[in-house]
């Protein structure tokens, strides 16, 4: 046998790793103090934060919870320990918290919008979590966005339900006359339909329905709408609606037919590349010019459209990325499978490119939500509208750090929850390595 | 070239080729923009046939089974497939593709559902069959690509071999009449390569008509009862194995052969 023959006759077993990788010892010699530069680095970290906490914590737990105005808290900070300086005054947020959550709405009426939020809850359980959650709940899901409004603006049921009844009229034409028309036609018949109801047959039956079986709640007027719950409510909205029309953007914005491509190119260039702001004021000012006189159309119902385009323009961008980063054979494998052009959008392209895209598409989701505060500059009471009107009663005059740390404690548990809520998603869909 | 080394003997008593044609091609003619890939290409298949399509990359073999289930449209000439021409007709294509299944290199399975769902998704949503029959046909096939026991997994999880075998298995759930490979072996391990054409073979076996693009010139040797020769966009040399190894006619494909059995 030559010298370079050589045959292993027993494999080696597995040996422990020294002390100094495994550990708390080991966490901290990698993680902190592996070398004299990291040491330094990590001392001065550490008093850094020491210094902002020493500044931080008297200020929020060393503070006022009861007093009538900011020189009353003042004066108790100056008794208790002898400085003004250095001591929040939640005494505002106390006595004010109701109102930065729900605006001007009537506060015999608080139930409304809080039930709204509990049945938004219910609504999102089984497409939030649908493998915990039965689906049968889905059925509260499709019934929301016509409860919702009814809750929060009041009037007459049957308004709503001809609302939704418009909505089942043209599904179900849409569903019995494919056979008979084809698609695109049943398509067509089904929106004259709805559309004829809404604005012909509408009118007359909520009229009947009103003699015959009136149950209303109290209406409230738009202006009325503000605080925390505006945020809620045009947020919801914009997320809701930006992801459906996103998707159908992105899809256009692919398609193969030039009509479809351009319009859809151009509805997203234009509504990215101007400022969202510019939008909010052709919502509040501009369309009242185009509009014919009289016509009532509802400030929020307007801002709800233009944050909802705007979000949707972004999103369509968004999963325009997630549907680039699939590669080719998947459509591929569908088409040689015989799935028409929906079924594989919808069951193979779809599904991969929006859990790609769940990182971009909270974001945008964050970002819209963030972006809501903005109506305060166009005149409506959302929570930062409310500071200004809060700092306008003389008692409050003055005070600004706390009212923004509660606003900013809101978004931030919203936001919070949202930006988890994906991180849980994406690991949920992961089918790489189980 | 890695020469096949099924131990076994072939079992020919199915492999039969019938008089009906499966697949008609009619001086067809392809462009990429004014890149002319597939020049005149005339083809008669019929059922029961096993071809292997071989040539240097770029020759547009490729290309060619594509065109035959419209993954790439042919601007000229007439393509019929099991009955059915190929036109710009949707419907005409969805049919086809219906009836002819199709095995990729990169296997394409869907990544985010599992093996069971990517074989029943298309018997389910495309032969509207009831998923509980759909299923049953599923594992029916697992078992004959012998990874049953795969089901629950997810194709990231799976060697490349298996995956190739789950993507032959996904087309066979559609029952198809005509089975295309687009040089289904190349992107495997050495090892796993022989998984693949065992499964190729016992398809063969059972009478399927397959048209294969791959380098697996043993696979070619034993299963194919022809064998094409493509080079330029063109067919240059048609033959049955034996004839087609031992005594190629153009000297292209003397050039070719050399170079893929010289070593």
């Amino acid at each position: 046998m030559s010298d370079l023959s050589f045959v292993r006759t027993e494999m080696l077993p597995e040996k422990a790793p020294p002390a100094s990788e495994i550990g708390i010892v080991g966490w901290l010699r990698h993680n902190l103090f592996s070398g004299w530069v990291n040491s330094i680095l990590t001392i001065i970290s550490l008093a850094a934060i020491y210094g902002v906490l020493s500044v931080l914590i008297p200020y929020v737990f060393l503070s006022v919870w009861n007093a009538e105005s900011l020189n009353e808290c003042r004066e108790i900070m100056n008794e208790t320990w002898g400085s003004s300086h250095g001591h929040a005054c939640w005494a505002v947020i106390n006595e004010r918290w109701l109102q930065l959550l729900f605006g001007f709405y009537p506060p015999e009426f608080y139930w409304r919008p809080i039930l709204s939020l509990v049945l938004l809850v219910v609504a999102l359980a089984p497409i939030l979590y649908s493998d915990r959650v039965s689906s049968k709940l889905l059925i509260v899901t499709a019934l929301y966005p016509f409860i919702m409004p009814w809750l929060m603006w009041g009037g007459s049921v049957w308004g709503t339900v001809s609302v939704a009844f418009g909505f089942v009229a043209g599904y179900l034409v849409l569903k019995y006359a494919t056979e008979a028309l084809g698609e695109l036609f049943a398509m067509i018949a089904g929106a004259v339909v709805a559309i004829v109801w809404w604005l012909f047959i509408a009118g007359m039956f909520v009229g009947a329905m009103d003699a015959i079986l009136p149950i209303a709640l109290e209406t409230v007027q738009s202006r009325k709408f503000g605080g925390f719950m505006l945020a809620i409510l045009l947020g919801v909205v914009a997320i809701g609606c930006s992801l459906p029309i996103g998707i159908v953007l992105a899809l256009g914005r692919q398609s193969h037919l030039p009509i479809v491509k351009w319009l859809c190119v151009c509805f997203i260039e234009f509504i990215r590349g101007v400022p969202l702001i510019t939008l909010l004021f052709v919502a509040s000012l501009l369309l009242n010019i185009f509009l014919p006189p009289g016509t009532n159309f509802d400030i929020i119902l307007r801002v709800m459209i233009m944050v909802t385009l705007f979000a949707s323009a972004y999103m369509a961008e968004v999963i325009r990325g997630g549907l680039a980063a699939l590669p080719r054979g998947q459509y591929e494998g569908a088409d040689s499978l015989g799935l028409d052009y929906w079924q594989s959008q919808r069951l193979i392209i779809m599904p991969q490119a929006l859990k790609i895209s769940i990182p971009g598409i909270v974001s945008t989701f964050i970002g819209v939500f963030k972006d809501t505060t903005l109506v305060s500059i166009i005149g409506l009471f959302d929570v930062i509208g409310l500071t200004h009107a809060i700092r306008a009663d003389t008692a409050w005059n003055g005070i600004y750090w706390e009212l923004f740390a509660f606003i900013a404690l809101l978004f931030f548990i919203v936001c919070f929850s949202m930006s988890r809520y994906s991180m849980y998603l994406e690991r949920k869909l992961r089918t790489d390595h189980k | 070239m890695s020469e096949l080394s099924t131990a076994r003997e072939i079992d020919r008593s199915k492999m039969q080729v019938s008089d009906e044609v499966a697949i008609e091609i009619n001086n067809m003619n392809k462009w990429y923009g004014t890149f002319h890939v597939l020049r005149d290409i005339n083809l008669t298949v019929n059922q029961g046939e096993r071809i292997v399509i071989a040539g240097p990359s770029g020759s547009g073999k490729s290309t060619l089974i594509r065109c035959l289930n419209a993954l790439e449209e042919h601007q000229k000439g007439k393509i019929v497939v099991d009955g059915t021409e190929l036109s710009n007709d949707l419907k005409n294509i969805d049919k086809i593709r219906r009836e002819v299944g199709m095995v990729f290199q990169h296997f394409n399975l869907f990544p985010h559902l599992s093996i069971l769902e990517n074989l029943t998704l298309a018997p389910i949503w495309v032969r509207k069959t009831p998923r509980k029959e759909a299923e049953e046909t599923a594992m029916h096939f697992l078992e004959k690509v012998k990874i049953p026991e795969q089901a629950d997994k997810f194709p990231g999880q799976l060697s490349g071999g298996q995956q190739q075998r789950v993507a032959i298995a996904r087309s066979l759930c559609m029952k198809p009449r005509i089975m295309l490979f687009d040089e289904p072996t190349s992107a495997l391990d050495p090892e796993m390569i022989k998984e693949v054409l065992d499964t190729m073979i016992e398809l063969a076996e059972e009478g399927m008509t397959m048209l294969c693009v791959t380098h697996e010139m043993g696979f070619a040797r034993q299963v194919a009862n022809r064998v094409i020769f493509m080079d330029a966009g063109q067919i240059v040399e048609q033959n049955e194995p034996e004839e087609f190894f031992n005594n190629p006619q153009s000297e292209r494909t003397k050039l070719f052969l050399s170079q893929i059995l010289g070593h």
